[in-house]
Formats: structure tokens, sequence, C-alpha cells
């Protein structure tokens, strides 16, 4: 599917002035969720990769993990359901799938740094071109920092995936040479998924898996400021 | 005869001394062991350093000990939150010293103090803001950070259900930090919502053993299940 989406991509007149279509938030994780096989160990951490969620396949099993200690995690409970004592690390209600577990919270942190989870999933301010990752504090000076599990996600898991929006506001590339922001990881990201492209992160640099149609090659090295070869 | 269960939050928490180092359990408010806390407001104690994943939730709770201005510093992995306006503004106002740990050397640094580990090397920040001026040591390829325990005076643990030699279940993802603070602090306090006769506890299913508890006290649940979020 990947190659064809780049072989449409590449054959279609370049047009600056949207030929193409930016993928919507869900179409990203519907993107993310293509790549977890059954039987996976996943964490999503909190905001957008939360959507992960609501893509993956009914008929795999996929095993989410939630750092405050759940293996297992199902989906948000009906209305009137909620037990707060059951909860995600983003403090929202959740459920336990049957056969889920809960462990302590120095356990939950040996599955990630021991390189049990095969892959989490995270949002990101910036990835640099050999994937450093930051995503957790934006360094103004009157900003109260917060971490949380992101630094030890982003150095265990076997696998770091990035979901985040090519460009900021302003049209800057969020895939960047180097991070201007104070890094979470060095080195961690292995693939990133924006709403133009999912991006290799690899010894070679920066290779494109598929992009959104009607956006060259070319065209999305431009937009990201960075030499990207077709994967 | 060994009773480790006393009769109320204030026979717990008596003799909690000025400047002592507090292990409060708890992720947000699943865990948050908010009987203690308020027995520990009411108790007192000042000049405190407390541990916590989250720096306060609301005005309750962990947010009501800072708020009556006993707490001179907090470790803890996650302060800013929308409803941690206690302790945003306290910050602010530089009336609270913020130490910034990331979550798993959080919880690991209680462990080791638990265990007896002197310090450890783990990869987490390494290469960060977070870990400058740290000890750091390549082995095998790959980079590490020296990190040391976290020792409490005391530990403040939400759990289920209690027996008289401090034998201790949680319950769902409320268990979150109760076991590995149980284990750091040299007076581990449990409050329970039941409490049974030896015996009563499945021995295969006991989280926290005995020997790392010194008080256990029985509380009445709250109303509302939603304590905090």
């Amino acid at each position: 599917m990947s190659a064809d989406v780049l072989k449409n991509a590449e054959t279609k007149p370049a047009n600056p002035a949207k030929s193409y279509k930016p993928r919507s938030r869900d179409a990203i994780a519907a993107r993310v969720a293509l790549d977890i096989d059954e039987g996976a160990y996943v964490n999503l951490g909190i905001g957008l990769p939360t959507l992960v969620a609501n893509h993956l396949p009914a008929g795999k099993e996929i095993f989410l993990h939630s750092e405050n200690g759940i293996l297992g995690m199902g989906p948000a409970p009906a209305k009137g359901e909620e037990d707060w004592d059951l909860i995600n690390a983003g403090k929202q209600p959740v459920t336990l799938l049957t056969g889920g577990s809960y462990f302590h919270h120095a356990d939950s942190f040996s599955m990630m740094r021991g390189g049990h989870l095969d892959i989490c999933v995270l949002g990101a301010f910036q990835v640099s071109e050999t994937g450093d990752l930051a995503n957790w504090h934006t360094g103004a000076p009157d900003a109260i920092p917060a971490v949380g599990g992101a630094m030890d996600l982003a150095v265990g898991a076997k696998k770091v995936f990035v979901m985040m929006e090519h460009m900021t506001k302003t049209g800057e590339s969020k895939l960047v040479k180097d991070c201007s922001y104070p890094l979470t990881g060095v080195g961690v990201v292995s693939r990133v998924y924006t709403d133009l492209a999912t991006i290799d992160i690899t010894p070679q640099g920066l290779k494109a898996v598929d992009i959104v149609e009607g956006l060259s090659l070319d065209e999305l090295a431009k937009l990201t400021g960075l030499p990207i070869k077709a994967a | 005869m060994i009773n480790k269960i006393v009769n109320s939050v204030a026979d717990a928490l008596a003799d909690v001394k000025n400047g002592a180092t507090i292990l409060v359990g708890g992720f947000g408010g699943a865990g948050m062991p908010n009987d203690l806390i308020d027995g520990l407001i009411e108790q007192g104690a000042r000049d405190l350093t407390v541990v916590n994943n989250n720096a306060g939730n609301g005005d309750t709770g962990l947010a009501a000990l800072l708020k009556a201005g006993r707490v001179r510093k907090i470790i803890c992995s996650f302060p800013r939150q929308a409803d941690s306006h206690v302790f945003d503004g306290l910050y602010r106002a530089g009336k609270l010293e913020l130490e910034l740990v990331p979550q798993g050397n959080l919880a690991e640094r209680m462990r080791a103090a638990g265990a007896g580990v002197g310090a450890f090397f783990c990869p987490t920040a390494y290469g960060t803001d977070l870990a400058k001026g740290k000890e750091t040591r390549e082995i095998n390829g790959k980079h590490y950070v020296l990190e040391y325990p976290i020792h409490g005076d005391v530990a403040l643990i939400k759990a289920e259900i209690g027996d008289r030699w401090g034998n201790l279940t949680y319950r769902k993802a409320a268990r979150n930090f109760g076991p590995v603070i149980a284990a750091a602090a040299k007076c581990s306090v449990a409050q329970v919502y039941s409490t049974v006769e030896l015996g009563g506890l499945d021995p295969e299913s006991i989280v926290t053993p005995g020997i790392y508890i010194q008080r256990v006290v029985k509380v009445a649940r709250a109303q509302a299940m939603k304590e905090a979020a």
C-alpha cells in the first residue's frame, strides 16, 4: 500500500497551492494502528496517541500498557460506570479487559526500561533527523516543567513511534535537523506519523514510507527542510 | 500479640516530625491517601519534603497540605495539571522547591531505597536537562545516569484491606506507588477500608507483606468515588 501511495504522489503534478489534503488526526491514528501486530505490548502516550486505541482492529489481541500499573487496558467505561481507582495515564477512567492485570509503579517502569514493551506511541514538539525527541517542556522561562513517564518510555520501548502534525501553526517543520526544545531522549524515535507522511528515521537519514496523495517526495522534503529519500 | 492496627489516623501520625520526608502514594486521585493527608494537616508537622507523582489536584488532599504551608519541597514527576492551581501559585511565588524526576526514576529511586541499593545506573533522561550535572557511564555501548535512592521518614499509603500484621491488598490501579513506598520509609502507614483477621487475606494474594508496614488504620470510604481526577 505504502509504495503505491508514494508512486501516486510522485506522478501527480506538483502544486504547492494545496494539491494535497493533510490526513486528519483519526487518519494518522489509523495509520499507526496498521503497524501494530497481534500480540504486541503497546503504550499509548497521553494526548494524540490515545486516539490509536480507537483504530486497533477488533479481531487482533493487542496488549495496552498504562504506566500507572495496568496491562490489558480496555476502553472507557459507559457513563455512570466510572471507577476512579481504574484510570489511565491521562487520569481518565478506563476498564480492564478479561485477562488484564495490575502491578505497582516500579514494575510498570521496569516493563519499559527492561525492553519488554514492543511499541510506545508518543506526541512531540519536535523530532530530529537522528531520532532525538522533544516532547516534555517548551523551555519557556515561566513554564512549569512536567515530565511524567515520557523519558522512561523514550529510552525503554523497543520501538518509539511519534504522532504529530508535520508543521507548527506558524508553518515550521516539526521534523528538524536539531531540536531547539529541551530533549526527552537522544536518538530514540524509530518512525514518525504526521498529517503529511509516515517517515522512518534510519542511520541513512529520513525515508518516506508513505505520503498523502497529491504531495510529492520533493515537496515533502522542501516543507520539512531536510533531505528525505523514498523508503 | 502484635497488632499494627491503630484506632485513629491521629494515633497513626502522632510522631511525625517537622522536616520529615513524606512519601505519598497515589497517581492523580487513584490511591491518594486523603484521610492520612488530612490527618497530617491536623497533626501540624511542617517544613516537610513530600514525594508524590503529582503535586496535588483541586483543593483537597495533597493540595490542601501544600495550601496549609506545611511543605518546603516537593519531589515529583508531573506537577503541572489542569487542576494543580495550589502548587502553581506556591511555585511561582517561590514558596515551594521543586525537584522534577522522571516518573520511572521516581519509582526506582524509592524501590532502591527499600531494597538497600546504594545507587544505580539508569538510561532514562541521559542527554537531557534532567540529567545535567549527574555522573554518567557507558556500559556495553549504552549510556546511563547515576541515580540515588529516595528514603522516606514516613510513607502514607492507601490500600484496600489490611490485617493486624500489616499485610495489605490494594484495589485496581490505586495500587500504583503503594508497594514501592511501603518499603522505602522508616514508618509506613496504610489507610484501609476494611481489616480482617489473620488468614482473612489469601497469602497468595497479599501484595505488600506486613514487614514493610508499621501501622494500619481503618477509614470510611468516601461517599464520592471521584476523589480527584
